[in-house]
């Protein structure tokens, strides 16, 4: 049941609007519930041909051979379609605005650096037959030692996951394996607190699981263009990607979209659009590349898992001093969008309260999973769960109540965030006030008389002074010196010194601590680890002016030439 | 053995928009000969309801009929650029486009029906349902219709408008990351009850209290659509779902929808929702965005909640039974604390 409470924040609204406010039906309400909606895949067309794709059955391995010539033979089979095929077989999404490098192929060619990654598409009359061709494709490996945890991938030794970043960390501003937050002291304010808590979180990936899998049509138009039917989430964003892998002019690309069977981040990666066009393009004949369901459950790009160490500084009558927020990403195998959702997280520490000294790290790290991407509340949903979990652990801490403690704690209007903007037209005090009537849930007067338009800026609008950080700029180890180009290097060289692998068994290493026995709070050996230390000498070169790849320059009609 | 309940909350803000490039969406509006428009976009309809929410926008801003205004969204021959929809944006962005060329499409309006009654536009006003009249002589107007069929077969004017809304990109500092993120926040506070079987370890959620602050709920059914969906992707994201149910181990992930588990329609909790509307300044007549809040409040309120039930606290995600009879078991027992709200 849903209510208004329109008595909150009157004098800031109009309540005269003709059709806003309205619960007006949806103009596509009724195709949708009587099943005539028209979706990317209703576009099926004569002499279509299905494209499907040979996926690593390792989590990482060398590339040794790859033999289609069995698979080239096989009945109804158009294109067998390899790395080589791949105009640009080297992209990063967030290239197209200078953000990060080239780092993964469409087809791979000399590794797999996660299990299920693409090899082979093949091109045939049917998806079963492009199946029984995929059968008889040949791929030697020599598999190599995976890692899967993301403290484990930034120690010294760990295997390099993804060869354009060494170190297994997405690197950021061209200097640091990590993006900073520094506001005021926290050590200062963990030393004056009353009691210091620190806890650590983990959230595991999570699939965005759209009744609609990933999936794109793609066929030959006139004039030397392609038209895509396609679900997604960023119709230009797509062209783009596939018009850069492709190494055509946008305007060879003809996309049509805009209803999608839900998305929730997960159709933003163009999974399938650069392959689709790619066959069209080599068969003459519209195509069709939709990922099953387990494809999509397994290979489509979750939402990554996270690791969050929080540590607060609480004074005894419920105001928290400082807090040390450090967060891990698992961005698997290559960058995707999850350099960006570290960002974003970065913004949004210390959470909704104005505490006066906030200090946050937060890595894109790389392992040997499924690349992760966007989901809903991307870069914000683990963090929250931590913080809020947190926030019910400070409380009980200073023996107040929650609902009071967060609003004792809450930002309001004129305050200083720790990302050093003014916070305006806040409301969580009013959203904790209406959450605890509805519940029942008492809180005394002097909490239900607060106001997120009172009681904010003054002392709280400063920004404090915050010590220089001292600490080495560290960056991943030679990455500022890779150049990524159309064809990759020889595989010898892509990979760091071999460090002995890991000899302990994998649950041994990678199996996360079972709960605490105990609540909190919990004893200081739960220290986050201490940064992995500084690189081997021969490593710490200064780097050359950032070159920035091709995908960096080069575009675009869209999002220009700006490079950060 | 038994059951146990306790009751967890949670507040959170969540950022509309991104920082990502610049920030751009674009819109055209135009009238066919009759006064009926199309907006352009090529923003995606995921089923939010981009189209819905842009439509309303279009009609209040040009004061006619929502009938009178379809969304054809998205061709990238024929809709303008937006960068997509995620990041709550689209509401707000796309949204505020609209309202842009919208705006524009009803000054060439006004001026063609000015044109035709022989007054002055500024003394036009629309009436929401199809008549543009001359403020203060109700006796004195000409029907959309009209004016539209005037301003293309007898004035010679476009009846139509552009609209682009841009947030720039704002630098991350890389020591301090300072930064713009985004340009307003919506608000939330989540209460979650739950029952904890001592003996099975499931979790089960029996009600849910929120209240959330979304600038303005433009269409109230479509923000009610996304409250009672997220907050059962809350429940999901909780107490079931992961494809690496031994995450960082990545063995035995669920392949299909009867491996991969979520909550069933027996699952779902009651769900009492109050909106709070405080206006964003800078968004289409105040509106924020509830897309992608809404799961974040209810997973920690769950989590409290469990700890309120039987005092022991989940930080791992998602929080399986067999999570829980761990807990409990290095515990040696259920703890009810039955603090939260007595």
């Amino acid at each position: 049941m849903l209510e208004f409470r329109k008595d909150y924040f009157a004098d800031e609204r109009r309540d005269d609007l003709d059709v806003i406010g309205k619960g007006v039906q949806r103009q596509d309400m009724l195709g949708h519930v009587t099943g005539t909606t028209t979706f990317f895949d209703d576009h099926k067309m004569a002499g279509m041909g299905h494209l499907k794709v040979l996926r690593s059955p390792h989590h990482h391995a060398r590339i040794r051979h790859i033999d289609v010539s069995q698979a080239e033979r096989s009945p109804g089979v158009r294109r067998v379609i390899r790395g080589a095929d791949v105009p640009r077989n080297l992209n990063t999404l967030l290239g197209l605005i200078g953000f990060g490098k080239d780092d993964e192929p469409s087809l791979a060619t000399t590794k797999v650096r996660y299990r299920g990654e693409p090899i082979v598409a093949v091109v045939a009359d049917s998806e079963r037959l492009a199946h029984e061709a995929l059968a008889r494709v040949r791929v030697d490996y020599d598999p190599l030692p995976a890692v899967f945890d993301v403290e484990e991938a930034l120690k010294p030794g760990a295997p390099t996951v993804n060869d354009v970043y060494p170190g297994n960390a997405f690197e950021y501003h061209d200097r640091f394996d990590h993006q900073r937050v520094r506001f005021g002291d926290v050590e200062a304010g963990f030393r004056s607190a009353d009691h210091v808590l620190e806890q650590r979180y983990q959230m595991s990936p999570i699939e965005q699981a759209p009744t609609e899998t990933n999936g794109s049509i793609a066929a030959p138009e006139t004039n030397g263009r392609f038209v895509v039917y396609t679900p997604t989430q960023g119709l230009f964003f797509s062209l783009d990607t596939c018009a850069k892998i492709l190494d055509v002019e946008s305007n060879a690309l003809h996309f049509v979209g805009g209803t999608a069977g839900g998305g929730f981040g997960g159709k933003v990666d163009s999974l399938t659009e650069p392959l689709a066009i790619l066959g069209a393009m080599l068969t003459g004949r519209p195509v069709r590349y939709v990922l099953g369901r387990e494809e999509e459950m397994q290979f489509g790009g979750p939402r990554s898992g996270e690791r969050i160490v929080i540590k607060d500084g609480l004074m005894r009558d419920g105001r928290i001093v400082a807090r040390k927020v450090t967060v891990w990403f698992d961005s698997g195998a290559y960058t995707r969008l999850t350099s960006y959702g570290a960002v974003k997280c970065a913004a949004h520490v210390p959470g909704p309260y104005t505490i006066p000294a906030v200090h946050g790290d937060f890595y894109c790290v790389f392992t040997n999973r499924t690349p992760a991407t966007a989901m809903r509340g991307f870069g914000v949903t683990g963090v929250d769960f931590a913080l809020e979990c947190q926030m019910d652990k400070l409380a009980a801490l200073a023996g107040m109540d929650p609902m009071e403690f967060r609003i004792l704690n809450a930002y309001r209007d004129g305050d200083m965030k720790a990302h050093r903007r003014e916070a305006k037209n806040t409301a969580l005090v009013e959203c904790v006030q209406v959450a605890a009537e509805k519940a029942r849930w008492p809180i005394r007067e002097e909490f239900r008389r607060a106001s997120s338009r009172t009681g904010g800026g003054g002392e709280r609008a400063r920004i404090p002074p915050t010590p220089k950080d001292t600490s080495p700029p560290k960056r991943t180890a030679g990455g500022s010196t890779y150049t990524p180009s159309v064809a990759p290097p020889p595989a010898s060289s892509w990979d760091r010194p071999a460090a002995s692998p890991p000899a302990t068994p994998f649950q041994e290493r990678f199996a996360m601590p079972p709960p605490p026995p105990a609540p909190m709070p919990r004893p200081a050996s739960s220290q986050p680890p201490a940064p992995p230390p500084p690189e081997p000498a021969d490593r710490r070169e200064p780097p050359p002016p950032a070159a920035p790849g091709p995908g960096t320059t080069r575009f675009s009609s869209v999002f220009g030439t700006r490079r950060r | 053995m038994s059951r146990h309940r306790g009751r967890g909350m949670a507040s959170i803000n969540y950022p509309i928009g991104m920082n990502l490039g610049g920030d751009p969406s674009q819109a055209l509006v135009h009238s066919n000969p009759s006064g009926k428009f199309t907006v352009a976009l090529s923003s995606i309809d995921l089923g939010q309801g981009m189209k819905q929410v842009t439509r309303q926008i279009c009609a209040e801003t040009l004061g006619i009929p929502i009938e009178d205004v379809f969304v054809d969204t998205a061709d990238s021959d024929t809709g303008p650029h937006c960068m997509g929809s995620f990041a709550s944006r689209g509401t707000h962005r796309a949204g505020n486009a609209v309202l842009a060329a919208a705006r524009e499409a009803r000054g060439v309006l006004l001026e063609a029906a000015a044109e035709e009654l022989e007054v002055d536009p500024g003394d036009l006003e629309t009436d929401g349902r199809g008549t543009i009249r001359v403020r203060g002589a109700p006796g004195k107007s000409i029907t959309v219709k009209e004016a539209a069929q005037a301003g293309q077969f007898k004035q010679g004017r476009t009846i139509a408008g552009r609209g682009i809304f841009l947030v720039p990109l704002s630098p991350v500092d890389p020591e301090t990351g300072e930064m713009s993120p985004a340009t307003c926040y919506a608000h939330a506070a989540m209460v979650a009850e739950v029952e904890v079987d001592d003996e099975t370890g499931v979790v089960t959620v029996v009600r849910l209290d929120s209240a959330y602050e979304l600038g303005r709920a433009l269409n109230p059914r479509m923000v009610e659509q996304q409250l009672v969906g997220g907050a059962w992707m809350g429940v999901s994201h909780a107490l079931y779902e992961t494809p690496e149910p031994y995450y960082p181990d990545p063995k035995a992930g669920g392949r299909d929808f009867v491996e991969y588990l979520m909550p069933g329609p027996g699952d779902i909790a009651p769900h009492d929702i109050a909106v709070l509307e405080r206006p964003a300044p800078d968004g289409p007549y105040g509106g924020k965005g509830p897309g992608e809040m809404c799961a974040n409040p209810v997973i920690p309120a769950v989590a409290n909640a469990i700890f309120d039930a039987v005092g022991v606290r989940m930080d791992t995600l998602p929080i399986t039974p067999e999570k829980v009879l761990r807990a409990l078991k290095a515990q040696g027992g259920a703890r009810p604390q039955h603090r939260a709200g007595r």
